[in-house]
């Protein structure tokens, strides 16, 4: 009887907010408070190991940024790995995806086998991966490569063994060959859901209208399979963006020199090393506007392609 | 509303109840946890050392001792967020000695200069150490700590391969002298190129050439030192002319030319990489800190040459000796709720019996009687060697920008041992952003006074 008088005693707005404001009091503590405070340490200088109170300094910290070289370098490396790393990712994904996309034995098991590296740690791969790549004898990729490198043709290009993560002009393409290993997966997995939306209907009309395999992938599978395919390329552009574990296992933070150092790696040096926390901020701040304009394209052409359907 | 304003406070209720059973359960009696001492340091053997030693201070005061060990990678930034959180966690940190300045400028350590001097026998112990470890700015007498693990970087070397007759009557055709564990870095060159046969899968040496934390820097920095180079003026904070002198151009060509008589990852190794090439039976010679050496003598570990093992100082150059310095001080935490026991264990800690039981455990002593003593030098097959080190310890920049100065070095030696930089480039790069990493600081002091 209490509960009901309690129940009737609350309106319906009350109601919403009982329920509604655990989850926005914990949204507000855990994420709104510290994205406006560090926008609000962005604009001072400040650092969190010493004791002292924020400066304000205007937009020196953003400045600092924007004009420092060094910095523009790892954006530059950042960049041509997320559009190497994803390109890669997206074409083996979806390619394996299209393999799946059929009736054969142990499918499942095939697939679940396929999954296993998305689900590792990052640093777990990072880790297993410097003994696959080491390049004295104990790594298994130049082992397994040996065959072929030991080719007289191949050997005047490459001079065994391959130092993948010291060699200055491989480095990137080592992390590049790992975080594929890792993601494909997931590129795959959602491609595979977009391939088995699409209705058989359409294939067999299709069929009866003798159209080429070409036809029946550009004109029904891409259509119908690229909005999904458009929301796992933004998920993985935003996440390599942010690249920044296998990087500081794998190549040692960011080695050989800078070669390989992302923005995030340079930004965690900046905020727990050198504990500039302002500078820190600032930079993580332009991080966030560029990562959110890269989705607004996404988004952008992801709505004209739903138009188009 | 009301209702709705009863439910929540009887919900924070429930929750705060809730919370306060959890800490009863998990927790020990607040009497209790008073008497026991945290001590944070770096996961590795000499702090199994301490844990052992402690339990003496234990059965003497009652006082229980707990040596949280956290694994190197994140043994910096978890302490350091710690202490940015002002955490009670760690009553004693053993930090290294470049974060001196950082964590007395920034009020984390507490300033131990009037209780030393008025417990504690400086002059006990070895002035080097104590002003590597303990002493901020340096030559002040203001002391942050007491020296704890008197580190130095030192070589072990295979005397299977140097004691081989034919190996030595090979390399005295070669060479025109005896093949014998070096004492300039000449001689470490040739010794290098003479045991490096890739056919057999065997190299001269490992040494420290990675980019991680400040790997390159502490392998290179006492060969810069040695022929003649210095990071700068420590009164003036003048750079340039110093770190990039035609002297530390010929340290750094010498550097990456030794890297020829390294394994292929060599560019990737710091201490667990070249103690691991040297037990895997890769290399000649590895350098690395003393205190890692236990793990070369194990048989476990080291089943090719546990027992062939011998030792030496690093080498001299042509215009010095000097060797990098590791190991690290005890400082007492400004968020410490035990200051008092903290430092009545610090007392404990320096005196000689229980230095001489350190010593006896493998902890490395800054006591000069001890560490001066036959039984220490003979204590372990490497102690002589690292006691004969002493003289020559020097260390990086301790100010509160160790850590932006020492990226700068990172980075640049790193591009210079793999060809993406000349030596003179990274040089002068490092030169140019000392400086100006230096006149910021000194910009921002001027500003805050």
């Amino acid at each position: 009887m209490q509960t009901n008088r309690f129940s009737r005693g609350m309106s319906d707005y009350q109601l919403k907010m009982a329920f509604i404001m655990p989850t926005m009091i914990l949204l507000i503590l855990m994420n709104i408070f510290p994205l406006l405070w560090s926008l609000y340490l962005s604009f001072h200088d400040y650092e969190a190991s010493m004791q002292k109170p924020p400066v304000f300094i205007g937009a020196k910290n953003y400045v600092d940024v924007l004009t420092d070289p060094d910095i523009w370098g790892y954006f530059r490396t950042t960049a041509y790995f997320v559009v190497v790393a994803v390109s890669a990712q997206f074409l083996i994904g979806f390619g394996l995806a299209l393999l799946l996309n059929r009736s054969f034995p142990s499918k499942g098991l095939v697939t679940t086998l396929l999954l296993l590296p998305m689900m590792l740690s990052p640093v777990v791969v990072g880790i297993f991966w410097r003994f696959i790549l080491a390049s004295d004898n104990s790594g298994l990729l130049n082992y397994l490569l040996s065959p072929i490198l030991n080719l007289p043709v191949i050997n005047t290009i490459f001079a065994p063994p391959i130092e993948w993560t010291t060699d200055p002009k491989i480095a990137m393409l080592a992390v590049v060959i790992v975080d594929t290993w890792m993601w494909s997966p997931f590129m795959m997995l959602i491609s595979l859901a977009g391939l088995s939306a699409v209705p058989k209907s359409l294939y067999e009309a299709a069929d009866v209208d003798r159209a080429s395999t070409w036809f029946k992938f550009r004109w029904i599978t891409l259509p119908l399979v690229s909005p999904l395919l458009l929301i796992a390329l933004l998920f993985r552009t935003m996440d390599a963006f942010k690249m920044f574990d296998i990087v500081y296992v794998l190549t040692r933070e960011g080695g050989p020199g800078r070669v390989t150092e992302t923005v995030s790696m340079n930004l965690y040096r900046i905020a727990f090393r050198n504990y500039d926390t302002g500078k820190a901020c600032a930079m993580a701040y332009i991080l966030l506007i560029i990562i959110v304009a890269l989705s607004n394209i996404y988004v952008k052409y992801l709505n004209r392609v739903k138009g188009e359907e | 509303m009301k209702r709705l304003f009863i439910c929540f406070v009887l919900l924070m209720m429930i929750v705060v109840v809730g919370c306060n059973n959890q800490k009863d359960d998990a927790e020990p009696a607040p009497e209790e946890s008073q008497k026991t001492l945290t001590i944070v340091w770096a996961e590795w053997d000499p702090a199994n050392y301490l844990q052992e030693l402690s339990k003496d201070f234990t059965t003497e005061t009652g006082i229980a001792v707990d040596v949280v060990q956290i694994p190197w990678p994140t043994f910096q930034d978890k302490v350091f967020n710690t202490f940015v959180a002002k955490g009670d966690i760690y009553d004693i940190v053993i930090g290294d000695s470049q974060w001196l300045g950082r964590n007395s400028v920034g009020g984390h350590y507490i300033d131990m200069t009037e209780w030393i001097n008025e417990n504690i026998d400086v002059a006990s112990i070895y002035a080097p150490a104590m002003t590597a470890f303990a002493e901020y700015p340096k030559g002040s007498k203001k002391y942050w700590a007491l020296p704890a693990e008197v580190d130095a970087a030192g070589y072990v070397f295979r005397k299977d391969l140097f004691e081989d007759p034919k190996e030595m009557e090979a390399f005295q055709k070669k060479y025109g002298y005896a093949l014998a564990p070096p004492t300039t870095y000449s001689e470490l060159r040739d010794i290098a190129e003479f045991f490096t046969r890739p056919d057999d899968e065997l190299y001269g040496i490992a040494t420290w050439y990675s980019k991680e934390y400040d790997g390159i820097t502490m392998g290179f920095q006492q060969v810069m030192w040695s022929y003649g180079a210095s990071y700068g003026d420590p009164d003036t904070y003048k750079v340039d002319g110093h770190i990039n002198s035609e002297d530390a151009v010929k340290a750094l060509d010498y550097y990456k030319d030794l890297l020829k008589f390294a394994p292929p990852d060599a560019p990737n190794y710091y201490w667990s990489e070249t103690l691991d090439a040297y037990n895997a039976g890769k290399v000649a010679m590895a350098m690395n800190y003393f205190a890692f050496f236990p793990g070369v003598l194990d048989p476990e570990k080291n089943p090719t040459s546990h027992d062939k093992s011998g030792f030496f100082v690093a080498p001299k150059g042509p215009k010095g000796h000097y060797i990098s310095i590791g190991g690290q001080g005890m400082s007492i935490s400004e968020y410490s709720k035990n200051k008092d026991i903290a430092k009545q264990y610090l007392k404990w800690f320096m005196q000689k019996p229980v230095q001489e039981k350190w010593a006896k455990l493998g902890g490395f002593t800054p006591l000069k009687e001890v560490l001066e003593s036959d039984t220490f030098k003979n204590a372990t097959p490497y102690n002589e060697a690292f006691a004969a080190s002493f003289p020559y310890l020097r260390d990086f920049w301790a100010v509160p920008q160790y850590a932006e100065l020492l990226a700068e070095c990172q980075t640049n030696w790193s591009e210079a041992i793999t060809g993406i930089k000349t030596s003179k480039e990274a040089l002068d790069t490092i030169a140019q952003k000392h400086e100006e990493i230096f006149t910021e600081a000194m910009k921002d002091s001027t500003d805050t006074e």
